[in-house]
């Protein structure tokens, strides 16, 4: 096989990884961020640096697991930077949790049931902004991404008893919410 | 199991769904969301944004702006000092001429005062009355004698 033809390929494959996951990494990084601006910011850095590493990516976890993880440190050096750049950056883009919990899919509900979806959504977007980083982040891998605590323990570089301890609290937290709100 | 035993092992989704059904369906509902959010996002059109560039711009026009506001009134007012200053100096001329006048007319009119003082001495002087005449002679003598 020509140098050629191998990149090709690899080009091909990226493509078809880009097209699988990006939905999914945008997802998480929208939620993470409440910021759609950022979110978009980050997932393009995702799959730049994704794009620029494809070669040296070997395949030892999943495509997503390898992206994931990729978007976690991007997330936490964006964070890190503006901690550092506060004079630059006065004002964030996030949208409040209220105006975040306003969608919901257009399923067949009535409108009771509409409201009380969008309390139940508000709540966890409460809980959730009261979360440490990484009880967050492991937090939206398990609820809103569905992985498993191995896929979880995996991206985040974590043991699977941290993952654990993280996610008990999480939802303690989000338990605690639901209690204060009745 | 009390509740710090169900934190200490997190639950898995369909232990949540049996064990407590309110906070897996909230769950769910979140993910729900968080997924139409992400799909309208993604779908909506692309705005184009201006540049960074287009916010110097603004700050350009705007500081160029206040250059000209500040200009402008600041010329106003300059101008309208110099006028001030300038109708002070006239005002001042035309008081210092007509104290002047004053003074040429009241030097003048001493003047004319004088003079005819002097006429009359000198009209006093010339004719005396023919009954002083002797008398006159005299003190013409005297005078020369003194001399």
């Amino acid at each position: 096989m020509t140098k050629a033809t191998a990149e090709e390929i690899a080009a091909h494959e990226f493509e078809s990884v880009v097209a699988s996951h990006r939905a999914q990494i945008f997802r998480f990084l929208l939620a993470s961020t409440r910021d759609v601006d950022l979110a978009e910011t980050l997932t393009q850095d995702c799959f730049l640096k994704a794009h620029r590493n494809w070669a040296g990516f070997r395949g030892e976890s999943s495509a997503l697991t390898w992206l994931m993880r990729i978007a976690i440190n991007l997330q936490k050096d964006h964070w890190r930077n503006r901690r550092l750049q506060f004079w630059r950056h006065t004002r964030t883009n996030s949208v409040d949790f209220d105006e975040a919990s306003d969608w919901l899919p257009s399923g067949e509900r009535t409108a009771e049931q509409r409201i009380l979806a969008k309390e139940q959504v508000a709540n966890v977007w409460s809980a959730v902004e009261k979360l440490s980083e990484r009880q967050r982040t492991v937090f939206l891998l398990r609820y809103v991404e569905e992985l498993e605590l191995k896929e979880i323990a995996q991206t985040t570089g974590m043991g699977e008893g941290t993952v654990k301890a993280h996610l008990s609290r999480a939802l303690a937290r989000v338990r605690k919410e639901f209690g204060e709100t009745r | 199991m009390n509740r710090s035993d169900e934190d200490a092992k997190p639950m898995r989704v369909v232990d949540l769904e049996t064990s407590e059904p309110e906070l897996h369906e909230a769950l769910g509902n979140f993910r729900s969301s968080v997924t139409a959010w992400s799909e309208a996002m993604m779908s909506r059109p692309r705005e184009a944004k201006a540049p960074a560039r287009a916010n110097w711009d603004l700050v350009a026009k705007w500081a160029l702006g206040c250059v000209v506001f500040a200009g402008t009134v600041s010329g106003g007012l300059y101008q309208n000092y110099c006028q001030q200053e300038a109708a002070k100096a006239a005002a001042a001329a035309a008081l210092a001429a007509e104290q002047q006048r004053e003074l040429a007319a009241q030097k003048a009119k001493d003047q004319s005062a004088e003079d005819l003082m002097a006429k009359v001495d000198s009209d006093v002087a010339r004719e005396v009355p023919s009954a002083l005449e002797p008398l006159a002679s005299l003190m013409t003598d005297d005078e020369n004698k003194g001399n």
